[in-house]
């Protein structure tokens, strides 16, 4: 594993395109993400923001340009001119720093809460049943759910649930987290739950952490960066304190005003 | 003709023994058929999956001539074909594949049923596509094909008296022996009938039950 530290970008968009059919979400897209950033991604719906995380994580495949993580071509490469394809062999070990939590959580239902944690570090990292076991039970801890240990997924609440699916995602040491509006899904007063065991990792750890969220308060908070999207292009860049106080763009003021009701 | 009238008990008390043993044949032929049925049914949902067109053509032709002709003519072609493999043999292997022509559907429509963020999570953690398929994928799947593999026992059960044509001596042929030899015709049926009766029946209720569970 290369982690690079001489400022080679963690994230890493040359003109990246994405089309669904006739529709274009992105439009060769460029940006970086640095090690160790937090960068919140706003926008509104359609406007490209989960293509991004789900190109990261290859659940969709670009049609044009590259991703680079940590400097390394990710899921596609120039050959002379030619674009083509890394095969999944070579993606598995990019892919390898990137980890994802999900809306829906997607936590696998015929196992146990311990399962869902230990299965990735003992057949993808090949880890002891021990070692994995343990440091499983460690996250658990760490996100509230040590009691939860040998239930099935179908027992806990959503907000439970979503609280595995981080430290299942934290059990595999990515070096970059990926949060795709993983509060959107819970009821309201379980929200700030799973956001205090976000806040804990970003304070704790430094895993570089891109989000889609609509929790502006926590994108505050949180992250160091905010992208502003429209129609696949990023619109406005700036520090989260910037960015909601004293947006410049005029799409950016009007989508929080929408957002933030004022 | 019959002299003691339409129906004798004690006619239906005699041909008894002679069904139990044909009975063990018919539910034989039903657990190995099943058995061939279930794994070569998920294969070839599986092999349906192939990428490439040149698998999934040939296979999609095969399967669909074993579905489109009686079971019956598949049962006598192949034993006619086939003449040094024991009729048994041959029983079960005809229904065996008979059905697991069935069977890949719901095994198809078991896998469809998983939820793609199962397939995504599994991405996103970078777990083998084997691994996701055996761990993951399948588990679930199979879940759900419970109650139409219980479905698909029953059905078969019942179609085992079509082993008769093929000389195996099931429940169905042992009445016919028997009503061949003492024209208690009446009794013998109807006894295969009853005992069919016994062991589908509450068959399909457990079938029935998986499904509300399972659903």
């Amino acid at each position: 594993m290369t982690t690079a530290s001489n400022g080679t970008p963690a994230i890493e968009f040359k003109d990246v395109v994405k089309r669904f059919g006739d529709n274009v979400v992105l439009d060769k897209l460029n940006f970086s993400v640095a090690q160790g950033d937090r960068v919140t991604l706003i926008g509104p719906s359609g406007s490209g923001k989960t293509t991004i995380l789900r190109l990261l994580m290859t659940l969709e495949e670009a049609n044009g340009g590259l991703i680079l993580i940590d400097g390394d071509p990710y899921t596609h490469e120039y050959k002379g001119d030619r674009w083509v394809e890394i095969p999944e062999k070579r993606r598995r070990l990019v892919r390898k720093r990137v980890g994802m939590v999900f809306q829906q959580f997607n936590l696998f239902p015929n196992m146990t809460v311990l399962e869902n944690i230990t299965e990735a570090p003992i057949h993808v990292l090949g880890k002891s049943k021990k070692d994995a076991v343990e440091r499983a039970e460690q996250l658990l801890e760490q996100v509230g759910m040590s009691e939860k240990r040998d239930f099935k997924t179908n027992q806990l609440s959503g907000g439970q649930q979503q609280r595995v699916a981080i430290a299942r995602a934290l059990a595999m040491d990515p070096e970059i987290l990926l949060l795709d509006e993983v509060t959107s899904a819970l009821d309201p007063e379980i929200v700030a739950d799973v956001l205090g065991v976000l806040r804990e990792i970003a304070n704790t750890t430094d895993i570089t952490m891109l989000l889609v969220t609509h929790e502006m308060q926590f994108a505050r908070e949180v992250s160091n960066r905010v992208l502003m999207f429209d129609h696949g292009k990023i619109v406005e860049e700036a520090d989260p304190e910037t960015m909601f106080t004293n947006p410049t763009h005029e799409r950016t003021q009007e989508f929080l005003k929408a957002v933030l009701g004022r | 003709m019959n002299e003691e009238g339409i129906w004798s008990w004690e006619k239906a008390w005699e041909v008894l023994p002679s069904l139990l043993r044909g009975l063990v044949i018919t539910i034989e032929a039903t657990v190995v058929g099943m058995v061939i049925a279930s794994i070569l049914g998920l294969l070839i949902a599986l092999a349906m999956r192939a990428p490439t067109r040149w698998v999934r053509g040939p296979l999609r032709l095969v399967v669909d001539f074993i579905r489109m002709t009686p079971l019956l003519v598949q049962l006598v072609f192949a034993w006619l074909l086939l003449v040094d493999v024991p009729p048994l043999v041959i029983g079960f292997g005809v229904l065996g594949v008979h059905y697991a022509t069935y069977m890949s559907e719901v095994y198809r429509a078991g896998i469809e049923a998983v939820p793609p963020g199962q397939w995504e999570a599994a991405t996103a953690l970078n777990l083998p596509k084997g691994r996701t398929w055996f761990a993951i994928i399948l588990p679930q799947a199979i879940r759900k094909t419970l109650p139409g593999l219980g479905n698909y026992a029953v059905s078969m059960f019942k179609e085992t008296p079509f082993l008769f044509a093929i000389t195996v001596v099931e429940m169905y042929s042992a009445a016919l022996n028997f009503g061949a030899n003492t024209f208690s015709y009446i009794e013998a049926l109807t006894m295969v009938g009853l005992l069919f009766l016994i062991v589908s029946y509450p068959t399909s209720l457990l079938v029935r039950r998986m499904e509300i569970r399972f659903a």
